[in-house]
């Protein structure tokens, strides 16, 4: 065999086996297609168009409580929520950082709810929001604020090493989804239309120490910074969501961060009855989460404030944002519906995908 | 830094390319540096230990090589009478004791505070009036990577030095022995290499040689599909049966010492497979440890063909030079007198083969028992030498014992015994081990295994398949390595195929990472 | 030599001492066998074998064996 042919046949083999790794690495990682459809949330947002005036980060108190739809269809503004499920403070700066490789947005508004954590809270919840990253530096630096410490770094970018075990469990859906996977989200919200009322109210715990952790002040000051670097207009947010607790004491802080640097702060959980917000109705979990009811009353409320706040233009007057909009409110309305057939046929909703 | 680690595979990707580019002439340097690193890893501290022993041993063996220089320059100066020359060369020799003597004090004496000075101390407390309960604790030094293995590597080569008869083989450079001693795929589980083998390759500059390199990269695979495949596997139910001996006797303690000695031997010789394979995709050839041991006929053969270096190094190290040396000698003669020719010349070699094996057992730990271990090891050899004029009326008597069914039984029971043997490896104490084995004869309960089976021992059945199946690929390697055909895949592309192959199936298949359980995942909607 | 052969086929009687070239390497003497041998040698030869000389090219055969002896008692 000459020199040259051997060479080749070692490209054709290493080639081969890169191939095979990739396809198995597909195969087994999970797809958050027939359950935990939050770890899906990440990834959707690289094939979405990339032209939003609003971008919202943070933990379910964003993706479950404002539906960009109605916030174009009402107040002509473009959004996107790049939330997930306990997204920490760091996650979601690097959520942003990775955003403005894609676009600018003109507002970015971070929920606070979790300023509440100052250290990695689990392995699965790291891996529901970063796995869905594209490679990037803001990968990277979110991985190494994330991990805890028995995690390998490396999984992260060849995630065969965290998911080979899964060959147990491979079910329908990993080879259904293979090659794409369905979405879950309307510009990253996650429509839930059934309805359970807040029964108790409960008490928050005593905490023995209310102070905020300073590594998550680190993060907001960087997010702020980053945004008056980028000419963006950080607001901060409170969902009017009852549970987890949200302390008067860590509004404080909050309301003096804000206060500090001229920043606009909603706890709107003040304004419930402004916004009409009823957790007999609107809350799909007693208080939770808001279901879909809840989410565009929110958003309401939220677009009139922003609307209040700034002359930025009114994107519904672009005739191909308009068609493209109007596909998005198609499906959500296409979804709304197939959920309420369920709720009255079933009891219960059985679309989390959206159809 | 784990062999079955992401950061070592990466710390192979960089430190490959930088010896064959950037090391020139000196290719070696890079290696040295590649394995301080990689021992820098283990704790920076731990340098000063491997740093103490390679400077003592090259100031030693320097020595004695200069005092041998001199002498050979005084004999060719000095005409001398045979007596004279003779007379000198013992003051010299006496000499270069002295410098040995140091040396090993320093090294052994390293190994002997570092590794026993807490099971020292705890035996000593136990023998104190418990009034007077002391604070061992402090005493339990971390091991420093390796101690174990680099000390007797480089105890081996001060002898060595020491019995040289020629200055030459002595490194004149504490670089150079700084890699003898330090060479990282050897570090963490030997082989105790012989300086006259492993510097025939270690130093010598050489090029990227892509049979050697694929054939490294084939069998460290190899090596890690053992790991993963089936030791790490099967470690999870070995833990569960020894944790809990009070459930688990009876027929499960077969049970244990069965699944034991498939995880030690698939660790082990994987570790092994390893070494060398990484080895010689540097271009260095380290020595064998194993030749296929589980295939033995009697102990004695077994300790021939399973950690080869160790036991070599023991036989020249410790147990020859003990059977010739004078107090022994002494005693065989005065065994002579007293019990007669037969029994009295056994006595010194009786004496220095369960000293031997005493040591080889607290060699492998500081424990009680590893010294039970040891003295056991080292009966059974004895009472089987003392066997042998027997054996062999045996075997001329009896047709059937010279067929290869007979063969199979005595590989059968010397696997058996041997993992009996072994049984003081994995239970927790001397008088642990004891009620268990004896649980074996007196409470076996068969029952309980025909009705639970595996089920009790925390793995899948999957688990069992993946591991029964990479065993099955095991023992045919072993058997195409036996029969020498592995020239069947020595060109690079057909062992390239392979290598892909075994790294896809212990990717997807090894025990390794924390493992996928979907309910981890389930987020709680919070 | 027949001295030498003596002791050999006392300790390990049915190998071929007069053509053996590979004792050690071949297992023909194991290392019990090499000390009795060893310490026989010793006695007989009043010869002074030591560990240091424990090295297969000495004891490989026969011959190697009496080269041993007598390069010993020449030193």
């Amino acid at each position: 065999m000459g020199k040259g042919r051997i060479w080749r046949r070692v490209l054709m083999i290493l080639i081969f086996y890169g191939a095979l790794i990739a396809a198995l690495q597909q195969l087994l990682a999970p797809k958050y297609m027939e359950d935990i459809f939050e770890g899906a949330l990440t990834a959707e947002y690289y094939a979405a168009e990339k032209d939003h005036d609003v971008l919202f980060i943070g933990d379910c108190e964003v993706y479950e409580n404002f539906s960009p739809v109605t916030l174009f269809e009402e107040f002509g503004l473009t959004s996107y929520i790049r939330g997930g499920p306990q997204q920490l403070i760091w996650q979601s700066y690097y959520l942003l950082e990775d955003t403005l490789r894609y676009e600018k947005p003109d507002i970015v508004v971070f929920n606070v709810l979790a300023m509440q954590y100052g250290e990695p809270q689990s392995e699965a919840y790291n891996r529901l929001n970063l796995d869905g990253m594209t490679l990037s530096p803001a990968k990277v630096k979110a991985v190494l604020a994330s991990m805890l410490p028995e995690e390998s770094f490396w999984s992260y970018f060849l995630p065969l090493l965290r998911y080979h075990d899964r060959w147990r469990e491979l079910a329908p859906e990993d080879f259904a989804f293979f090659f794409r996977r369905a979405a879950v989200s309307h510009n990253g919200f996650m429509m839930r239309s059934d309805v359970k009322p807040v029964g108790r109210i409960p008490a928050g715990a005593m905490l023995e120490d209310y102070a905020l952790a300073p590594v998550c002040f680190d993060y907001l000051d960087r997010m702020r910074e980053l945004c008056d670097a980028s000419g963006i207009e950080l607001v901060l947010i409170k969902a009017p969501t009852i549970w987890p607790h949200w302390y008067p004491e860590w509004d404080r802080q909050i309301r003096d961060y804000a206060e500090r640097y001229g920043l606009l702060y909603i706890n709107f959980l003040d304004n419930m009855e402004n916004i009409g917000l009823n957790l007999a109705v609107d809350t799909y979990d007693a208080g939770l989460h808001l279901n879909l009811a809840g989410a565009e009353k929110l958003t309401r409320y939220f677009g009139a404030e922003l609307r209040a706040r700034g002359d930025w233009p009114d994107r519904r007057a672009d005739p191909e944002v308009r068609a493209a909009w109007a596909e998005k409110a198609r499906r959500y309305e296409e979804h709304r519906a197939a959920q309420r057939r369920e709720i009255e046929q079933y009891g219960q909703v059985r679309s989390f995908r959206v159809p | 830094m784990l062999f079955t680690s992401f950061s070592f595979l990466l710390f192979l990707a960089l430190l490959l390319p930088a010896y064959y580019c950037l090391g020139g002439r000196r290719q070696w340097r890079i290696l040295l540096a590649g394995s301080l690193i990689f021992y820098a890893f283990s704790g920076w501290r731990n340098l000063l230990y491997i740093g103490a022993t390679v400077v003592s041993s090259f100031i030693a063996t320097t020595r004695m090589a200069n005092l041998l220089e001199r002498q050979e320059t005084y004999l060719a100066e000095h005409r001398l009478s045979a007596a004279e020359s003779k007379s000198y060369r013992r003051g010299i020799k006496r000499r270069r004791l002295r410098w040995l003597i140091a040396s090993l004090a320093v090294n052994l004496g390293i190994l002997a505070v570092v590794k026993y000075t807490g099971f020292a101390a705890d035996n000593l407390a136990r023998l104190l009036p418990s009034g007077a309960a002391w604070e061992t604790g402090g005493l339990h030094f971390l091991l420093p990577l390796g101690l174990s293995f680099y000390t007797f590597q480089v105890v081996g080569y001060n002898i060595d030095m020491y019995r040289s008869k020629t200055a030459e083989a002595t490194e004149r450079s504490v670089f150079r022995l700084a890699l003898f001693v330090s060479f990282f795929p050897q570090i963490i589980q030997g082989p105790i290499s012989r300086w006259g083998d492993l510097r025939q390759t270690l130093f010598t500059p050489r090029r990227f040689c892509a049979d050697d390199f694929s054939a490294g990269l084939l069998r460290a695979l190899f090596g890690l599909g053992k790991k993963l495949l089936v030791a790490d596997r099967l470690l999870a139910a070995v833990r569960t049966l020894t944790a809990d001996p009070a459930e688990f006797y009876g027929v499960y303690v077969l049970v244990a010492v069965f699944l034991y000695a498939v995880t030690l031997y698939a660790d082990f010789t994987g570790g092994i497979d390893m070494t060398v394979g990484i080895a010689r995709m540097f271009g260095v050839r380290v020595t064998e440890n194993f030749r296929r041991p589980f295939y033995s006929a009697s102990i004695a053969e077994y300790w021939r063909r399973w950690h080869i270096t160790m036991g070599t190094w023991f036989r020249d190290y410790l147990f020859y030079p003990l059977s010739l040396s004078r107090p022994l000698t002494r005693l065989g003669e005065s065994g002579v007198k007293l019990l007669g020719k037969y029994w009295g010349r056994r006595l010194p070699v009786w004496c220095a083969t369960m000293v031997t094996w005493l040591a080889t057992g607290v060699w492998h730990g500081a424990s009680w028992n590893f010294v039970v271990w040891g003295g056991l090891n080292g009966v059974v050899i004895l009472i089987s030498q003392e066997l042998i004029p027997l054996y062999k009326s045996f075997h001329a008597r009896w047709a059937f014992s010279n067929t290869k069914f007979y063969h199979a039984f005595q590989v059968l029971r010397t696997f058996w015994l041997m993992c009996f043997i072994r049984s003081f490896d994995i239970y927790a104490g001397v008088g642990l081990t004891c009620r268990m084995l004896l649980s074996v004869a007196a409470r076996f309960d068969g029952g309980r295994f025909a009705a639970a089976g595996l089920s009790p021992l925390g793995l899948a059945a999957a688990d069992y398949v993946i591991a029964f199946l990479a065993v099955g690929g095991m023992i045919i390697v072993g058997r195409v390595q036996a029969a020498g055909a592995e020239s069947r895949f020595a060109a690079p592309p057909a062992r390239l195929a392979l290598c892909g192959a075994l790294a896809v199936m212990t990717l997807v298949f090894g025990a390794y990472g924390p493992g996928y359980d979907a309910r981890q995942f389930i987020y709680n909607r919070f | 030599m027949d001295e030498l052969l003596e002791i050999l086929r006392d300790i390990q009687p049915d190998v071929d001492y007069e053509h053996c070239v590979t004792l050690i390497d071949d297992g023909h003497i194991d290392s019990f066998a090499l000390i009795s041998l060893i310490t026989s040698i010793n006695r007989v030869f009043d010869a002074e074998i030591t560990a240091e000389d424990i090295v297969p090219e000495n004891f490989n055969s026969a011959r190697a064996i009496m080269d041993l002896i007598q390069r010993l008692s020449a030193e």
